[in-house]
């Protein structure tokens, strides 16, 4: 009796927790749609701030991260797509270097987004930033400042443990027999992973790509210090300009402009963009890891 | 793909082409970056020939880029402090130069419903020491008082802290908001919150009179107080340039001065200096 | 696999050196390299800015001469207001650096901007703990129950609706939670339970708590549904019921897994910034009361970092912060992998 009241009372309760975490889904998603539907314009999507950001659009913020994304990617990508390689290919799961490599991508993982950004101003700005412009522009002070540069080469730090991840798995799923029928048609290791493997794991590398994208597009906290800026009248111009960016612009929107009345909308409707956007890129990952699984499994 | 990536590279091109003869760079506070920015609209539209770029980051951020070299004028909501004087000079040998373009009022803002109508500096002074910690010490209600302070880093924390508490540390319960909106935000939601920060409006707050000390008239954070020093917590709005001001940054500053640029200062929700 | 398929060959027929395999090798090789050098990288760098703390001070020696005043431009006639900030040399409390020695950081109150600068860690340390403990309280029953619940007593429907919800949650950006706490969810929370302060550590834990849930849940349902087949099997066949192998036998044996879940839960809140930045009302207080708002390490971070000056002993002390937040988290995430591998020797020596 006592039994079978607990075996109930176990199988309700976890019925309930998964229950509490879909609700906590649909609240935080209906209340940011509510939110932020009405404002969600065209004009809203294409215009800059206007009147001390308490009116017009976002448009300014889109750009920058999608600039930042991009050159995040450009950087970030290659280098995890070579690791993942190396890994897979090359290494042999017990030799030291690889251990230490698989260590260090597992420790990249759980470091904290805030010391990313520490790491970004002292190494990237103070370090590298600044030995640049010392060695090359004399006391001007060009590249040991915040930009967007240095901004996106930290997120590509942050993002590049996903990116391992992704394609390694990917790799994976690349039959034994296409490598060995390549390498006993005389093909070299370089060829086979250039002309077979890395084809065949197009897609891991390009979900790898958009799940780094997707993270980067959401953190913050890594570019707090090292490019995001307030408000910008222009377009960054440079590698080395500021910018601004959907998730700094939620945070500085919501705690620091000058009219919370009138910004509310904006807020809400800031956030419901980079909440589709992030979503948009999370899906288009998770269908392609779909195909790609249903290819494993063939 | 390949589409997009080019269309950004074009884009990024175009945008980088686009650029006149005259360039003036102004950095600093996020408090003035607004006020700056409607400054730097007006201007270059009079004025086609002269491009200016704006950026916030702060206070401290504009007056390193000043030491650093990477801007012309430095806005900052903050006198510049000895150590910074201390690297201008080791640089440039000079101490920069100080220009006073607005004047912000500080408001101190209570929930609607709070019956406190007005406080003298000493009452705000002990209240955010946590020396007074009910209302009802204040002729409100008998609730404890909730305090909203600014982040450590922004101008309007250390002027509140410089000149109402006259040095003395903040209470530790003091909650530090990130920015005026927050705090706006908070009172508007706490019936038994009292923050400070500029005018801002939003519905569900109110500004209290402010007097001098106990026996003296309170007055309300009204353009003319605030102008004619009436209402006893101002600041100033700072430009800083590293010497002199010529040619076409002159032109610039000389304009902002002016009842033309000072306008705007209005417009934005500041007081003018002239 | 890889290995045993190049020994294969080795044997078969003698591999021709190529200059290009081999500089492609060691290319591949050093790039794989760069995730590792940047782990050291990091190390180094945000010890190097914290280290000026512990070195001995130097004395600056003052360039302006005595009587010497900064240059003005456009003044005004001064109006008679007594308190007007231009009494720049008057009163400078920011001015002053104040020393980071240890038994300044041990202290219980952090006022970095004062007369006299007091760096002390312990609030910023007790008021990440409160906000990670409540976020791993609140978290780590749902989480786990919610993966029990996939793994075990789930019809499809239920799990094709769990699965995506997971996935949606872990996609948030911290920002958009945060975003969703200081303007929602701390007001609900405030009615309901009549809080004091609207923003304290229990709103701050709260939502942590929705970006701790995905991190735990995916790791435990991994651990779960990794426990070998035989195992639930032989339970089911002894005439167990299918909670009773879900609760003696399956849990049991997912447990390392489930505490590394734990331990990589605990280390996401302790570094989470953004959440925490917005939603606990940032106040340094040394108490151990939940319902107060409290200021965490990542927070302050956050929120100073942006405006203190290079090289300043302020700088130094957010620096050193960050290195302990990295150590903090290091450890845990080396403490929950050996767990995890524990779990999978197990696996493998189970089957």
């Amino acid at each position: 009796m006592k039994n079978k009241f607990l075996g109930s009372s176990i199988t309700t309760l976890s019925a309930l927790s998964a229950l509490i975490i879909v609700l906590a889904v649909v609240v935080v998603m209906g209340e940011i749609m509510l939110g932020g539907w009405s404002t969600l314009t065209w004009e809203f999507l294409t215009g800059a701030p206007k009147e001390g950001m308490t009116s017009g659009g976002i448009f300014p913020a889109i750009f920058g991260t999608f600039l930042l994304v991009i050159i995040m990617s450009i950087i970030g990508v290659p280098v995890g797509t070579i690791t993942a390689i190396y890994l897979s290919e090359y290494a042999s799961q017990k030799s030291f270097l690889a251990r230490m490599i698989r260590f260090a991508v597992n420790t990249l993982a759980g470091v904290p987004a805030i010391v990313f950004g520490l790491f970004g101003l002292g190494f990237f700005i103070q370090f590298v930033g600044s030995g640049i412009d010392k060695t090359f522009y004399g006391t001007q002070l060009k590249w040991g400042q915040p930009n967007i540069l240095w901004a996106s080469v930290t997120m590509a730090l942050l993002t590049l443990p996903v990116v391992i991840v992704s394609v390694e798995e990917a790799i994976k799923t690349v039959p034994r027999e296409l490598r060995e029928a390549s390498l006993a048609l005389g093909a070299t290791k370089l060829q086979t992973i250039w002309k077979v493997v890395l084809p065949n794991s197009i897609t891991g590398i390009l979900t790898g790509g958009i799940l780094a994208v997707s993270r980067g597009a959401g953190e913050v906290a890594p570019i707090l210090f090292t490019g995001a800026a307030y408000f910008l009248p222009h377009l960054p111009t440079e590698l080395s300009d500021q910018f601004m960016e959907l998730g700094y612009h939620i945070y500085i929107m919501s705690t620091q402009s000058p009219d919370v009345e009138a910004t509310r909308g904006i807020q809400y409707a800031t956030t419901l963009v980079l909440l589709l956007l992030t979503f948009g890129l999370n899906f288009s990952a998770i269908f392609l890891r779909y195909k790609l699984r249903s290819r494993a499994i063939r | 793909m390949k589409q997009i990536i080019l269309f950004t590279i074009t884009a990024i091109l175009a945008f980088g082409f686009m650029e006149s003869n005259e360039i003036i760079t102004v950095k600093g506070s996020d408090t003035m970056v607004i006020l700056a920015q409607r400054w730097a609209e007006e201007y270059m539209r009079k004025h086609p020939e002269t491009t200016i770029q704006i950026t916030g980051g702060g206070s401290g951020t504009g007056i390193s880029a000043l030491i650093n070299g990477t801007t012309d004028i430095c806005n900052s909501s903050r006198p510049m402090k000895q150590s910074e004087k201390e690297k201008l000079k080791q640089r440039y040998n000079t101490l920069g130069v100080e220009i006073k373009t607005a004047k912000d009022g500080l408001a101190v803002y209570v929930h609607e419903s709070n019956p406190v109508k007005e406080l003298s500096l000493e009452q705000i002074k002990n209240i955010y020491t946590g020396k007074i910690t009910n209302w009802k010490q204040l002729g409100g209600n008998d609730a404890k008082i909730i305090l909203y302070s600014r982040e450590n880093n922004s101008g309007t924390y250390v002027y509140f802290k410089d000149n109402v508490l006259d040095g003395d540390d903040f209470a530790p319960n003091a909650q530090n908001m990130p920015g005026t909106a927050a705090v706006v935000n908070a009172i508007a939601k706490d019936k038994n919150g009292i923050g400070y920060g500029g005018a801002a409006y939003a519905k569900g707050i109110k500004f209290l009179k402010i007097k001098k000390d106990a026996n003296s008239i309170a007055y309300e954070p009204t353009t003319e107080n605030v102008k004619s020093g009436d209402y006893p917590i101002s600041r100033y709005l700072y430009l800083y340039t590293r010497s002199r001001p010529t040619g076409a940054l002159k032109e610039f500053i000389d304009w902002i001065l002016s009842i033309e640029g000072q306008a705007i200062v209005t417009k934005v929700g500041y007081f003018p200096v002239r | 696999m890889k290995n045993q398929l190049g020994r294969n060959r080795k044997n078969l027929l003698h591999k021709k050196f190529r200059w290009s395999e081999f500089l492609a090798e060691k290319l591949i090789t050093l790039t794989a390299f760069i995730s590792f050098v940047f782990i050291v990288l990091i190390f180094i760098f945000v010890f190097r800015e914290a280290a000026p703390i512990f070195s001995s001070e130097e004395k600056k020696v003052s360039l302006i001469q005595a009587g010497e005043v900064q240059e003005t431009y456009g003044d005004v006639e001064e109006n008679n207001s007594p308190i007007t900030s231009n009494q720049t040399s008057a009163l400078e409390t920011s001015g002053s650096e104040g020393d980071a020695s240890l038994s300044n950081l041990t202290g219980t109150e952090w006022q970095p901007v004062s007369e006299v600068p007091k760096y002390g860690l312990l609030p910023l340390i007790l008021g990440s703990l409160k906000v990670t403990l409540i976020a791993i309280f609140l978290a780590a029953p749902i989480a786990i129950l919610a993966a029990l619940f996939t793994a075990m007593f789930a019809p499809r429907w239920a799990k094709e609706l769990l699965k995506p919800a997971i996935e949606i949650l872990a996609g948030f950006p911290s920002v958009v939670i945060g975003f969703f706490a200081l303007i929602v969810l701390a007001t609900f929370v405030q009615n309901l339970f009549g809080f004091e302060y609207r923003l304290n550590a229990f709103v701050g834990g709260l939502a942590m708590s929705l970006a701790v849930i995905p991190i735990v849940f995916t790791i435990s349902e991994d651990a779960l549904t990794a426990v070998p087949k035989h195992l639930s099997e032989a339970s089911l066949a002894l005439g167990a019921t299918k909670w009773q192998t879900a609760l003696f036998v399956v849990l049991p044996a997912a447990t390392p897994g489930i505490f590394a879940a734990i331990l990589l839960g605990i280390g996401r809140a302790f570094g989470e910034t953004m959440i925490v930045l917005m939603a606990t009302g940032n106040a340094a207080i040394f108490s151990t009361q939940i319902v107060e708002p409290v200021r965490t390490m990542s927070a302050t971070i956050g929120a100073e970092m942006a405006e203190v000056v290079f090289g300043e002993t302020h700088y130094n002390v957010l620096f050193l912060i960050g290195a302990l937040l990295f150590l903090f988290t290091f450890t845990l995430n080396a403490i929950a992998e050996i767990f995890i591998r524990q779990r999978l020797m197990k696996k493998f020596s189970g089957n």
